[in-house]
């Protein structure tokens, strides 16, 4: 069967064609990326380690929508292409320098901690720990793709996943650290759950971290704005 | 002056980088991807710690030790099992969400082990650790260089300065110089190809650079095969399942070895049922759907991709495959190499804590507490590095850029193919002299072909086909070294099953040695006193 690739190379002129290759049945993408990459087309270039979908590196968009190469099973017809929004390197292989740096913006590592939690206690957090940072959620990001400065899902689960963490006792300095950029920029449009690989829920810990800021007192600007727009007379 | 420049982000290197770091040292992480994309993400299983009422820290020594075939060194088996409690307090205080079981950390019986002392984080333990390392490394402002690929370390009158990189993004060769030079870029598992469980990637650049930079590696013949991979794609299924009483059996359904035998063990016998021509099976169904999904959810969805068979259901075709090398760079318990300043930990190196075969469980827990051990060492190191460019970086640079002109008259890729399943049926789970001598000159004759190999893709930008021509470099360098010591060792120990000499003789209880004089190999055995 036939697969399309977008391929990208800046100093090729033009940078972009897409590329259609013939591959076997059956075969996962990676392994019909590999296959490609051995038999037919050297150059073709992309990312991959543990192909068992717990490393990150290897997530692209087919049809448009965001999968792990390696847990994505091939068919006829598929166009596949890099991540979007994060900067393309060369054909599949973005970079993840920008948005890997929000997760030290947020924050998103344990402040003040002691050891020990219940069984009840780890299950909060159970979830978010199995984030494998492979950037699905912020390729398909909206807010993230008009404002490079917005934190985004990955670094605010993480953030989330600190916060409600019940070793640490510092949660409010979490929750200073999330408010500018973070998560009243949100428009809770739900597109990171929606393809995340690892069927984690960034929107809703969005949510939960709003309502977390609000009992520390943080109001959402947004809500503001449109208080005082009443006013205005 | 950086202080410390640790080559590897994966729980080794990490643990190291915190460690130098708390010792008020500036530390620099190198990977040639990005931090959390390295093979520590895959350990699934467990990392051991005697916390269990009815285990105790000597029955983990006892049974580390056992498992070792007398090729453990009984110091660092004492000291790895007697900080793993403490290890496990480090890790949870520093936010390791580790599954729970009634409030105290959830252990699991893994293979070997007298009692359960697997604590785990449902099936993705490393993948838990590793990240929670690299959160405590962003907050304690380690430094990270991304896309770099290690050439060469750079050795000045036998002391370490530095290392050579390769730039992923622009192809050029670059020298980063340190005081300390850390190796923690992981095993070489992958030189067995699709029949291996590793990574892409898991082709042992470190050893090879050490090796080339004149230090010793040991024990390279032991190389450990994992008795349960996905027959298609030899995915790893975790040893846990075995743990909470999956079965192997043969296409009649019938059991035939003892499940929680010592990895050697059961992958002799599957082995032994594969040649025979049988199929071998791994049978969850007796665990249940609701246990299969809190504690293995993992497999369970790799078993439906890449097998089509959901373990639930069915009985999951398996094979063993190459999972773990023992061997590596030679080191002491504080990860000193035989050269000045230049340290390895992890699975890169070794410190004689798994011998002859490794318990699950115990790699995870080696990577933490002689990680941190090597990191403290790497970080009061006294070196007086001058600043000026090395011949090594020159060197490095030239080849380089010659590989861009090579002739690529002969397929690299095709090589590499073909050497993995020469390994996987020679020099694999059962092995004999005629047939490790014939691969032998097989690995020899690609390395004289080198020349005549090369990449078709002759752009410098992010060029993914020149990383794996180097990596092919260093696959037929290690397994040169591999395939002679396995050809040297005339008997049966551990992971080491020869069909010509099946017993255990005394003469080889001793560690093999290889290092290149001049770029010529040499390998000797180091025999064993007192027990050490």
């Amino acid at each position: 069967m036939k697969i399309k690739v977008r391929r990208y190379h800046p100093h090729f002129e033009p940078p972009t064609i897409d590329m259609e290759y013939e591959v076997p049945e059956s075969l996962t993408l990676l392994e019909a990326l590999h296959h490609i990459k051995q038999t037919k087309d050297r150059t073709l270039s992309f990312s991959s380690m543990c192909r068992s979908g717990v490393c990150g590196s290897c997530a692209v968009r087919v049809n448009g929508k965001e999968e792990l190469a390696c847990e994505y099973r091939v068919k006829e017809g598929d166009y596949v292409e890099p991540l979007s929004v994060v900067d393309t390197i060369r054909d599949l292989i973005v970079d993840f320098n920008k948005s890997l740096h929000s997760l030290q913006r947020s924050s998103a590592y344990p402040l003040k901690m002691h050891a020990g939690m219940s069984e009840e206690e780890e299950k909060l957090i159970e979830r978010q720990s199995d984030c494998i940072l492979c950037h699905s959620c912020y390729s398909s990001c909206p807010v993230y793709e008009t404002n490079q400065n917005f934190l985004g899902p990955f670094a605010l689960t993480r953030a989330y996943r600190y916060a409600v963490d019940s070793r640490e006792e510092q949660k409010k300095a979490h929750i200073d650290a999330i408010v500018m950029d973070g998560i009243w920029d949100c428009t809770l449009c739900g597109n990171c759950t929606t393809v995340c690989p690892q069927s984690i829920d960034p929107k809703s810990d969005i949510m939960m971290l709003q309502s977390m800021a609000s009992r520390f007192g943080y109001t959402n600007p947004n809500m503001g704005s449109f208080g005082s727009f009443g006013l205005e007379f | 002056m950086i202080d410390v420049v640790i080559i590897g982000s994966g729980i080794a290197g990490l643990s190291a980088a915190l460690e130098a770091k708390a010792k008020g040292k500036s530390v620099v992480v190198v990977t040639k991807k990005y931090p959390t994309q390295s093979q520590s993400s895959m350990a699934q299983g467990g990392i051991n710690a005697s916390l269990d009422p009815n285990d105790t820290i000597q029955a983990h020594i006892q049974d580390t030790l056992r498992s070792s075939q007398e090729l453990a060194d009984e110091k660092v088996v004492e000291y790895v099992c007697n900080e793993a409690p403490n290890a496990i307090e480090w890790l949870d205080s520093i936010g390791t969400p580790f599954s729970r079981k009634e409030n105290k950390i959830a252990l699991r019986r893994l293979g070997g082990a007298k009692a359960p002392r697997a604590c785990y984080a449902q099936d993705y333990t490393g993948l838990k650790i590793l990240h929670t390392l690299y959160d405590n490394c962003l907050k304690e402002g380690v430094d990270f260089l991304h896309e770099k690929f290690l050439l060469n370390v750079i050795v000045e009158d036998d002391v370490a300065k530095g290392v050579t990189l390769l730039d992923l993004r622009t192809s050029q060769v670059e020298q980063l110089l340190a005081k300390a030079v850390v190796l923690a870029t992981g095993g070489f598992g992958k030189v067995y190809g699709s029949f291996s469980t590793n990574g892409f990637g898991t082709y042992g650049e470190g050893l090879a650079a050490a090796m080339r930079a004149g230090a010793r590696l040991s024990d390279l013949e032991f190389v450990q095969f994992h008795p349960t991979s996905l027959a298609k794609s030899a995915i790893l299924i975790s040893e846990a399942a075995r743990g909470a009483g999956a079965k192997l059996i043969d296409s009649k359904g019938d059991r035939f070895c003892d499940e929680l035998a010592t990895r050697d063990e059961i992958a002799r016998a599957i082995w032994q049922k594969l040649e025979s021509g049988e199929k071998v099976f791994l049978d969850m169904r007796e665990l249940g759907e609701e246990f299969i999904e809190r504690e293995l959810p993992q497999e369970r969805k790799l078993a439906i991709i890449y097998e089509g068979v959901d373990p639930v259901k069915e009985p999951l075709p398996i094979r063993p495959a190459a999972h773990y090398t023992m061997g590596g760079i030679d080191v002491d318990i504080d990860g000193k190499t035989s050269i000045k300043a230049l340290f390895a930990c992890g699975e890169c190196a070794n410190a004689k804590l798994h011998g002859a075969n490794r318990l699950g469980g115990n790699s995870l827990l080696e990577t933490v507490v002689l990680g941190k051990r090597t990191g403290g060492t790497a970080a009061v190191v006294e070196n007086e590095v001058a600043q000026k460019e090395y011949e090594r970086t020159k060197i490095d640079s030239d080849f380089i850029k010659a590989v861009f002109g090579l002739p690529n008259r002969i397929d690299f890729m095709e090589r590499q193919e073909f050497l993995s399943k020469l390994l996987y049926n020679n020099v694999g789970i059962i092995r004999e002299e005629l047939a490790m001598k014939g691969v032998l000159s097989v690995i020899r004759q690609h390395q004289r072909e080198l020349a005549f190999m090369g990449i078709r893709d002759k752009s410098p930008l992010y060029n993914t086909e020149l990383v794996q021509f180097i990596e092919y470099g260093n696959i037929v360098e290690l397994a040169e070294a591999m395939v002679v010591v396995a050809i040297q060792r005339n008997e049966s120990r551990g992971a080491h099953y020869r069909k010509d000499y099946p017993e255990q003789n005394d003469t080889y209880k001793a560690h093999s040695i290889v290092w290149k004089e001049d770029g010529v190999l040499c390998a000797d055995f180091l025999p064993i006193e007192n027990g050490s």
